[in-house]
């Protein structure tokens, strides 16, 4: 009786152990797994430096946007208008070169300050209307994917193409536009964007402060902490950040395309729930999102390799969405 | 009932505690907090299982097991919270056949609603109460409320209501429906009824008889007629605890601190004056309900402002928000510790640091995680913290220890108003040692000390001043020094 009670204690630790491994560092080893097994089944082309730069090409919008994600998720709250932002961007950006032929800088400074706005909306809409986050963002996902459309006129736009009431358009993509989508500016872009938000939600005390108001906004606020400034912040980082994605988005694709950014949505939410449990960080984090963007980068890069239909790759994404979700919620009870 | 007894883990509730109640009558159950009058009757209606001891119904032994037992009998309760039991999207009607709607339909898939709202109709009528019964329950008043759920209650043959605390939240001519209510129950209904409520005045208003329980015992039973407020206060205290309070004696200075007719926006607290002065630790005291969180909370800015107004070091100031009073220089330790005082899933260094944070960082905002933590590592010693070190998580501490956290976390901010709210809540005897040390500390630093409780042994323990919270309002200052635990509780309960 003794005995075995004492070997049902050590299985239960055990499986402690293991479980905490696991949630642990999961997402590290299924990429070390992904890449081992992609290397094995296509030797030749998968661990090639040109593959490898074509899946961190791939996956810096996701980011880049997922960094933003994981801002929202920092206050305890969540952006899901993002994918709209992105196209709302990409739209903006491209329309400014080609309809009013703007130079870089000012062009994406101009929707740099629109992203602004649309944060600003969702923070109003959440922090003072007191509308649930998801709703209002909802909500603004379907907005702002209308005033994109609406902008551009119901079709995309792209350099020479004549608008749709006929006018004919003279402006150009400049080329150093063009740069930014193409390694490794994309890839440098990404990199600095994941070590600046590391760096400001782990050695700023504006990071600490959004921490602190997710982790118990009521204590936040008795601690003095003015909290509704600092959720109003994360929602203008995650907006700034998605129009970010957008851009470099219009400079990859040299257009804008209906819907463009919508893709990104999930891929980017995947990446950053998946990060909150990279090396036991427990939180949303940075690093973490980064290895979550790595993982579904890898994952959707070798399976096109593959040869698995592109039609067919949401299905793998979205279930690897759900078994974040799981280490994550399952954790927690 | 007879010999109830029940243990939860690590204490006795209850020790053989008998209780009887005669149908047609109003029964009152008074005693101190945590004198054990929920638990009784709790286990009357149904809510524990695990308790010893026998219940009689007419002389047969009935068994009360679960809440269907109890209702089966006929005995119903209305609990303190009344939202939590009504459904507030929910027409009256629906809400009062609840259990009717929920447990009478067999095998009836349509409702019949003509059939319900005239049920409800005619139990509305039989108890006298005007609300119409289409009335969505979330626009109602809190007192209709309580008279939707004791409708509720007689919809299904109640022959014993117990209402817990029911006049707590209720103004004075809400307080005088429910006792016409109560009255017409008694006498017409032959319902029989344990009032509980820390309001003496109108037990000796409604009440025939008084049963006072103390410490899970039951001290005396008898008949209102040959008892006073104050018999009754004697009865509810027995002895006086005795507990050690490290009292500094600290040499008071001006008056620093002023709060002058504040009022809160929903009345919570109203027309508040008081005044601190440095070194001084002024009790704000007052039983559960009276307004001591509100009023700290009015103070500090959490909950908004009416009118009135607020100064410190002679300056009028305005504040807004929790921040605003951050900045003016007051600081707060909340009542309810793991909700608002603590960061659970933080670390002990970065829970430290939360209100102070500014003091170290970089212009630039940047950690100085090294002067953090070293702060952290100093406060863990100086308020004997007992953690494996900075980096554990507060969640894991124990609840004294997470208090010296909560308390910890202000001792950087330079504030001159220092606000407790029960901060010995919940907390070992050495901790509230230490805790009591602490606050001495503040006031020998020439601070002032707000100092919000329920137990009187506190104030007359460690205050120099208390002011005493009746309804929402200050019904009494008194010199600590020139007062005993009955004056606490003759003005705590209403007496004047």
């Amino acid at each position: 009786m003794q005995l075995s009670s004492n070997a049902q204690l050590k299985k239960v630790r055990i499986q402690t152990i293991l479980m905490n491994f696991v949630t642990k560092w999961g997402t590290i080893l299924a990429i070390g797994g992904l890449l081992l097994f992609f290397s094995l089944s296509m030797p030749d082309i998968f661990m090639t430096s040109s593959n490898i730069t074509t899946i961190l090409r791939s996956i810096s919008i996701v980011t880049v946007i997922a960094i933003g994600i994981t801002i929202s998720l920092t206050i305890n709250g969540f952006d899901l208008s993002i994918g709209s932002m992105a196209t709302f961007a990409d739209t903006m950006v491209i329309s400014m070169f080609v309809w009013h032929n703007i130079p870089t800088v000012p062009a994406i400074l101009v929707t740099l300050g629109v992203a602004l706005v649309v944060g600003a909306f969702n923070a109003f809409l959440i922090v003072k209307v007191k509308i649930p986050d998801m709703l209002v963002t909802l909500a603004s996902l379907f907005i702002f994917e209308g005033v994109a459309m609406t902008y551009a006129g119901g079709g995309s736009i792209s350099q020479g193409m004549p608008r749709l009431d006929g006018t004919p358009t003279f402006g150009v993509i400049p080329d150093i536009f063009k740069t930014i989508g193409t390694a490794p500016t994309i890839i440098i872009i990404m990199l600095v964007v994941v070590a600046l938000a590391h760096v400001f939600l782990n050695y700023t005390k504006y990071g600490r402060y959004l921490y602190v108001v997710g982790g118990n906004m009521e204590a936040a606020r008795l601690s003095g902490i003015p909290v509704d400034r600092y959720r109003t912040l994360a929602y203008l980082l995650s907006a700034l950040l998605a129009a970010v994605g957008g851009i470099i988005l219009a400079s990859r694709i040299g257009s804008a395309q209906i819907n463009a950014g919508a893709g990104y949505l999930m891929p980017s939410v995947a990446a950053a729930f998946i990060g909150l449990s990279v090396a036991g960080a427990g939180r949303p984090n940075a690093i973490g999102t980064f290895a979550g963007a790595v993982l579904v980068g890898v994952l959707e890069n070798g399976l096109v390799m593959m040869s698995v239909p592109y039609y067919s790759l949401n299905i793998i994404k979205g279930a690897v969405l759900v078994l974040a979700l799981a280490l994550t919620y399952f954790r927690k009870k | 009932m007879k010999n109830i007894s029940i243990d939860f883990p690590g204490v006795k509730a209850l020790s053989n505690v008998d209780f009887s109640i005669a149908s047609g009558n109003i029964h009152a159950l008074v005693g101190a907090n945590g004198a054990g009058k929920s638990t009784l009757m709790k286990i009357m209606a149904g809510a524990y299982n695990h308790y010893s001891g026998a219940i009689y119904l007419n002389g047969e032994e009935v068994a009360i097991r679960s809440p269907r037992d109890a209702k089966n009998i006929g005995i119903e309760i209305v609990y303190q919270e009344v939202d939590t039991a009504l459904v507030p999207y929910l027409t009256v009607a629906e809400n009062i056949m609840l259990n009717v709607l929920v447990n009478k339909m067999d095998k009836q898939v349509f409702v019949r609603w003509p059939k319900i709202h005239q049920a409800a109709r005619q139990i509305l009528k039989r108890l006298n109460i005007q609300i119409d019964t289409n009335e969505i329950v979330q626009n109602l008043k809190l007192a209709q409320k309580q008279m939707v759920l004791i409708a509720r209650a007689i919809a299904e043959d109640c022959r014993f209501l117990i209402l817990d605390e029911p006049t707590a939240p209720l103004s004075n001519t809400e307080t005088v429906e429910l006792f016409r209510l109560l009255k017409d129950l008694t006498q017409n209904h032959n319902v029989g009824i344990i009032f509980i409520s820390h309001r003496l005045p109108e037990i000796f208003e409604v009440c025939k008889d008084i049963t006072i329980m103390k410490d899970g015992q039951v001290v005396t039973r008898k008949s209102v007629t040959e008892l006073s407020v104050a018999k009754v206060v004697e009865f509810m205290l027995g002895q006086k605890l005795s507990e050690v309070f490290p009292k500094r004696q600290v040499e008071i200075g001006e008056t620093i601190f002023e709060v002058n007719h504040l009022t809160e926006k929903e009345d919570a607290v109203k027309e508040i004056n008081l005044y601190v002065r440095s070194g001084e630790i002024v009790g704000v005291t007052g039983l559960v309900g009276a307004g001591k969180t509100e009023l700290c909370k009015t103070i500090f800015g959490s909950l908004k402002t009416k009118s009135g107004e607020i100064k410190l070091n002679g300056k009028k100031i305005t504040i807004k928000s929790p921040f605003s009073a951050v900045t003016h220089g007051l600081a707060l330790v909340p009542e309810e510790r793991r909700k608002e005082g603590v960061l659970v899933e933080e670390p002990v260094f970065s829970n430290l640091s939360a209100a102070t944070l500014a003091k170290f960082s970089t212009p630039f905002g940047f950690i100085k995680s090294l002067a953090e933590k070293l702060n952290a590592r100093k406060m863990i010693n100086d308020l004997a913290i007992k953690t494996p070190s900075e980096n554990q998580k507060v969640a894991f501490l124990s609840g004294g220890n997470q208090q010296k956290v909560a308390v910890g976390k202000w001792l950087n901010a330079d504030a001159d108003i220092f606000i407790f709210d029960e901060p010995t809540k919940g907390v070992d005897v050495g901790a509230k040692h230490d805790i009591f040390e602490l606050i001495g500390r503040l006031a020998a630093a020439g601070k002032g000390v707000i100092y919000a409780t329920c137990e009187f042994t506190e104030i007359l323990g460690i205050t120099d001043r208390a002011y005493v919270m009746y309804d929402g309002q200050i019904a009494q200052e008194l010199v600590t020094a020139n007062t005993d635990e009955e004056k606490l509780l003759f003005y705590s309960t209403g007496g004047k």
